[in-house]
């Protein structure tokens, strides 16, 4: 019996490893692999040069009216965004008191950004002022009126400022909401479902404009003479109540998701209806729809937009308002005012999506099926 | 021990399901009231404002004359119509670009859901990056990007870009060859009936002799024979009675054709573009959720690649694919009254828009058009929850 010996190990071959491995397994592997490897390089270095050509190399970053952006060569009018910069993100907003809407958003920064980052300390008291003290805040010095501050019209508010106002005022107050919708939906007392689910599916069955359109149109004739909202709180009431309706259903799904045990489990140890709640089922139904939240938050973002077609100025609004302004009428200027208002929305709808992987990853305690991938 | 016991036997805790039954009862009719209230409560002020305002109500309105233009419209339409036909015109309009951009936004997002699984890394990039970049930015600016940006920059139609001397491109809109049917056109509609019948009858029959006898029979072959067979007819009997109409420049715009208005192709362009980059992520989840194990499994009972995706894949990742893409056609169905920011004359636009400032009657228009399209969702919500108690799996979960 001759003695077991292994057989020497050697190194792989050449083109499976490195470099030209990966190149031969990713981009390479077939002849259909190649022509689609190459044509996707060419599209990719078309879009780049248009890109690049436009956005900077011919583009004006500077000039104080048109004369600066009519060039022979087409490019970006970056210099119609530095000088409306102020009304892109305050409208219409004194001047004078811009400084009010600074701070607002400075402390908005300053209470959601350890709000945001798990590990920073002073979670209880940060919440809670976030939802007691900085809401009454931010209205009382936006609004002004009180203390001396001069009052601000919101028929002046306007950009960026009328954008958050209404996303973050929609965000926090549809996910409450929400969550109350939901429970009732799942209610098994009668009255109370069918209420329930007649809200979310009236306002899941129709688009958003029309909710507005009844928000700016018909909400004043439902309401006693000469009783008269102000239209930017009427927007913000058919916003909260559109994505509330979503955000209903997706918490419905969180809480189909759970097992029939966790409820029997907490029956068992002698909770209410409320503690297992609050205990038990909706932590667990929040966890598992995290991305359906976020997605929520992301479209209603998005959905802000729509306001300008009912004659509030958001950031789109005023830059779509701007476009009117005969000093910066170029060929340009449309285009350039589009991709500036495309990369703001992108940024914030790009991190919210990134900060829910990110929880999602961060808060996975393992019992998830894993998905194929 | 003794603690427990009396808690338990204490005739308070047996009270409690009839304390609950009543509670509950209290609970529920304290809503139906506080609702009822509130809904006498806003009913009694329209009355009231309508009233003080001297507008009209019913939908009278319906029959009168709407005395103004509509950019297109599917049926015969003109100025001395009533505000009934504008509903249609306006409707007919939301589903036509509904329809064709369910259409555009499936095939792109299928191409775009698999590109983003392919094996070819920069293929992959570029698909993510598409879904990425389209999701993340607000349709109404999309539309605005398209319509303002680029449609109603192009030139006017005397510098039209032409390709192909067919297809040309303006500010006026995209106009493009018509096909245009002559007397016998009948014939060829009668060879697609007998096509379409031919088809099905082959089928059931392939399939009923592979039911009993496990043998294949040929499908294709006889179809196509029949199919043949019967154009030849037609054409010996009246010839080919079609032509292009093609679009020619007569004066300052273009005769002939099928004129797409700039605010149909930007809407559109917009929804398709938007929706496609959600039904990417839908179908890349939906082919992502079938495990491995199913492919290989097939391959172990030596099915061949494309029936194993026919038969074993694809329907597993259908189960995850159609209810979240059905209710993307919804929302782009729902989108598309977006139009009324570009004026493209849905019906949120010509209805909810030009008729409403016209007859002011605000409540009967708003509420007509939300019922449209709560009907169209309650509609698709209907056939969806059908198809997904069918499909869905069946477990002790709640």
């Amino acid at each position: 019996m001759s003695e077991w010996q292994a057989i020497p190990e050697r190194v792989a071959p050449a083109n499976t490893i490195g470099a030209v491995g990966w190149l031969r397994s990713n981009l390479f592997g077939s002849w259909r692999d190649a022509a689609l490897t190459l044509i996707a390089l060419y599209l990719i270095y078309n879009l780049l040069e248009v890109a690049i050509g436009w956005g900077f190399i011919n583009a004006t970053f500077s000039g104080s009216d048109r004369a600066a952006c009519l060039k022979e060569t087409q490019g970006a009018c970056w210099a119609f965004i530095d000088a409306k910069f102020g009304q892109f993100i305050y409208g219409r907003y004194l001047e004078a008191e811009r400084w009010r809407v600074d701070l607002v958003m400075a402390a908005l920064v300053l209470g959601l950004v350890p709000l945001l980052i798990p590990r920073a300390p002073f979670k209880r008291v940060n919440v809670l002022l976030m939802i007691l003290v900085f809401p009454p805040f931010a209205f009382f010095l936006l609004v002004g009126g009180w203390f001396g501050l001069a009052e601000v019209p919101t028929a002046d508010w306007g950009g960026l400022l009328v954008t958050l106002v209404v996303a973050i005022t929609g965000i926090a107050l549809s996910l409450p909401l929400g969550i109350l919708l939901a429970l009732g939906r799942r209610s098994d007392m009668p009255i109370v479902q069918s209420l329930c689910v007649g809200f979310i599916e009236i306002f899941r069955g129709v688009p958003l404009i029309t909710v507005l359109f009844m928000a700016s149109v018909m909400l004043p004739l439902f309401l006693p003479d000469g009783v008269n909202f102000d239209k930017l709180l009427r927007c913000l009431i058919g916003v909260t109540l559109f994505s509330a309706a979503y955000m209903a259903e997706v918490v419905r799904g969180g809480l189909q998701a759970i097992a029939r045990g966790q409820y029997e489990a907490a029956a068992a140890l002698g909770l209410g209806f409320w503690k297992t709640t609050a205990l038990i089922t909706m932590p667990q139904a929040l966890k598992i729809v995290i991305p359906g939240i976020v997605n929520t938050f992301i479209g209603l973002f998005k959905d802000t937009t729509l306001v300008l077609i009912i004659g509030l100025f958001d950031l789109l609004g005023i830059i779509q308002f701007n476009f009117t302004d005969a000093t910066w009428a170029t060929p340009e200027t449309h285009i350039t005012g589009y991709v500036f208002a495309a990369a703001m929305f992108w940024v914030f709808c790009f991190a919210m999506s990134r900060y829910s992987i990110f929880m999602e990853n961060r808060l996975a305690t393992g019992h998830e099926t894993r998905n194929a991938k | 021990m003794d603690q427990w016991r009396s808690a338990i036997c204490t005739p308070r805790s047996l009270s409690v399901f009839g304390e609950m039954v009543k509670r509950r009862a209290l609970i529920q009719i304290l809503l139906l009231a506080s609702f009822l209230l509130a809904i006498g409560w806003l009913v009694s002020n329209v009355v009231a404002n309508l009233q003080a305002q001297n507008i009209s109500s019913g939908f009278g309105f319906l029959n009168e004359r709407a005395g103004f233009g509509v950019a297109q419209s599917l049926i015969e339409y003109n100025e001395d119509s009533t505000y009934g036909r504008v509903l249609v015109v306006g409707l007919l309009n939301t589903l036509a670009v509904s329809i064709a951009g369910i259409i555009l936004a499936s095939l792109l997002g299928f191409v775009l859901g698999v590109a983003r699984l392919s094996q070819n890394w920069i293929i992959a990039k570029l698909a993510a990056a598409y879904i990425e970049v389209f999701r993340n930015i607000p349709l109404l600016l999309q539309i605005f990007f398209l319509y303002f940006g680029v449609l109603r920059n192009l030139p006017s139609p005397r510098q039209s870009f032409a390709l192909g001397e067919v297809v040309f491109l303006n500010n006026r809109g995209i106009v493009l060859p018509a096909l245009v049917s002559g007397a016998g056109a009948v014939a060829y509609l009668i060879v697609a009936l007998v096509a379409v019948a031919a088809a099905w009858i082959l089928r059931k029959r392939a399939l009923r002799i592979f039911r009993d006898t496990g043998q294949h029979v040929k499908f294709w072959t006889p179809l196509f024979g029949i199919i043949t067979l019967s154009l030849l007819v037609a054409y010996s009997a009246v010839g080919l009675p079609f032509a292009w109409d093609i679009p020619v420049l007569k004066g300052f715009n273009y005769r002939g054709g099928v004129q797409m208005i700039p605010e149909f192709a930007a809407l559109l362009l917009a929804l398709s573009l938007y929706t496609a980059a959600f039904i990417a992520e839908i179908v890349r989840a939906g082919i992502a959720s079938v495990s491995h194990g199913q492919s290989e499994a097939a391959s172990a009972l030596g099915l061949p690649a494309p029936i194993s995706l026919r038969y074993v894949i694809i329907p597993q990742a259908l189960r995850v694919i159609i209810p979240p893409l059905t209710s993307q056609y919804l929302n782009l169905t729902k989108n598309s009254s977006l139009a009324v920011a570009i004026a493209y004359p849905d019906i949120v636009s010509v209805f909810a828009g030009t008729s409403l400032s016209q007859v002011g009657q605000a409540v009967e228009i708003i509420f007509t058009t939300m019922m449209i399209y709560l009907a169209l969702s309650l509609l698709t919500a209907y056939l969806m929850n059908r198809y997904n108690n069918h499909t869905a799996l069946v477990g002790r979960n709640v």
